[in-house]
């Protein structure tokens, strides 16, 4: 005769970690959401200029607010998944530190060789 | 700082409560008392029908899990004053049948912690004298092999307290020990019940396993490391000839 | 006696994928996304994107970046539907939604870059 306490559904808002981890899960929405964008930035881009101008346009107001959020959560999932890689992936004789400042020095210089290819 | 504090001690006795009730206690609150030394004081001053599991109160025999204040926590290495001025709220581990008070069924642990094969698994004959190995080789594995069988990493586990037939923390880092002991032979044997859906793929690395665990185990990094050693051999499996592997 | 469970592979997809976007999308979907639209940014040239864009390295490395990204949306979803709605029980209606749907989102990927 035990007793087995029943799950919530909710059971990620019982404590401050569960709920960091299912925003950290629900990120791969927003990835999926850059996809999106992506694709109808590429077609407005090979579509000429005007449709280039009119995709830039209509992505300020609710698109922008949208595009805010998805960038938090991207961050959110970039953070998350740096900081956990030295878990995942043990090279041997690197010591996990390495291997972590390694992942956000990529980071960086992927970053600034894209906004380059972009801005120049 | 006030002499005593309130310790809301969750009860539960078959037949008598449908489910657990709390229940209130006032201890005296001592700077080097433990969580611990509060039950013992309510069983051996104020009420001797309280049940609950302990032993070395050092922290090394793994018994004394509870969740204190919502937390996983060893009670004999967590200090009754990191939650004064109180109540303190003590309830049995989590995601485990409750048998009495704060005393929880293990069984499911205890049957899955073999299921691993967590000893040395070798073909050969053994050695005259012992194997030998070198301290970088120890050190590969010796983080995983410091384990108590708290069950702490279970009960902060939110996968295994939705699919209880989750193999779970400990067990894996427990294979994981083996597997990266160089005395070791025995991976291939493990690989089927690591590998299977109750396996490493039912993890979702939340990592509150890790965080829970009082000997620095690491068992979320220990799965996660699994999963890319099946990945390396399931992608061989695939892209190799039946022949060639 | 081994059950041959698709499980690493789609794992391995997820990671790559999970990789991939930490890497570059928090970078292109603030370029492109917010600075640009809000003007903190000037707008890059047409002609100098659309040069940029008719790279078959481009295309390529979009390619890439876009299915990776679909399959790490899909396996972590998939477990998102699993763990945080408790919906282990449609997981046959799920794997189809998830994977299908990253699959679908490759091909139109795939359309929409060739065309490009
Ligand atoms: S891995 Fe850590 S938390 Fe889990 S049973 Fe072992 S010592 Fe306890
Ligand atoms: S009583 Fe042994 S670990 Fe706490």
């Amino acid at each position: 005769m035990t007793y087995v306490k029943p799950i919530s559904t909710l059971w990620w808002l019982r404590r401050p970690s569960y709920f960091l981890f299912a925003l950290r899960e629900l990120s791969s929405v927003f990835v999926a959401w850059f996809v999106v964008y992506l694709l109808m930035l590429v077609s407005a881009i090979s579509a000429g200029p005007e449709a280039y101008h009119r995709f830039l346009d209509w992505s300020t107001g609710r698109v922008l607010v949208l595009n805010v959020v998805a960038l938090l959560f991207v961050l959110l999932h970039a953070v998350t998944w740096f900081n956990l890689a030295p878990r995942a992936m043990v090279v041997p004789h690197v010591p996990p530190v390495v291997v972590l400042v390694l992942h956000y020095l990529l980071w960086l210089g992927l970053s600034a060789a894209l906004a380059w290819v972009v801005l120049r | 700082m006030a002499d005593t504090i309130t310790m809301q001690v969750a009860r539960y006795r078959p037949g008598q409560e449908a489910e657990p009730v709390f229940q209130s206690y006032d201890v005296p609150l001592r700077k080097e008392w433990a969580v611990l030394d509060g039950l013992n004081h309510i069983k051996d001053h104020v009420d001797g029908t309280l049940s609950y599991r302990w032993s070395c109160r050092m922290g090394i025999c793994g018994s004394c899990g509870m969740t204190v204040n919502g937390s996983p926590v060893l009670s004999c290495a967590t200090f009754l004053t990191d939650y004064a001025p109180g109540p303190v709220r003590v309830e049995p581990l989590r995601n485990f049948p409750v048998v009495r008070d704060l005393v929880v069924d293990i069984g499911d642990f205890m049957a899955k912690l073999p299921s691993v094969k967590p000893w040395l698994i070798r073909d050969d004959e053994p050695p005259e004298g012992e194997y030998l190995q070198t301290p970088d080789e120890l050190d590969d594995y010796k983080k995983f092999s410091m384990c108590i069988n708290c069950m702490l990493c279970y009960s902060a586990c939110p996968v295994y307290a939705l699919d209880p037939a989750f193999v779970g923390p400990a067990a894996i880092a427990l294979a994981q020990r083996y597997n990266l002991d160089s005395r070791d032979e025995g991976a291939a044997d493990r690989r089927d019940v690591l590998s299977s859906a109750e396996g490493v793929w039912a993890c979702t690395f939340v990592g509150e396993c890790s965080t829970a665990c009082p000997k620095g185990v690491d068992p979320a990094g220990a799965i996660q490391r699994y999963k890319l050693t099946a990945a390396t051999h399931a992608l061989k499996d695939f892209l190799l000839p039946r022949g060639a592997r | 006696m081994r059950r041959r469970s698709p499980e690493p592979l789609v794992w391995l997809l997820f990671s790559a994928g999970g990789m991939a976007a930490a890497l570059s999308v928090p970078v292109l979907l603030f370029l492109f996304g917010v600075a640009i639209p809000l003007g903190w940014l000037p707008r890059p040239d047409h002609a100098h994107l659309l040069t940029v864009l008719r790279s078959p390295i481009t295309k390529l490395v979009l390619f890439g970046l876009c299915v990776l990204a679909l399959f790490h949306w899909a396996h972590r979803f998939r477990y998102t539907l699993y763990d945080g709605l408790r919906l282990k029980k449609l997981s046959g209606l799920i794997i189809v939604f998830c994977y299908g749907g990253a699959l679908a989102g490759s091909a139109v990927a795939g359309y929409v870059l060739l065309r490009a």
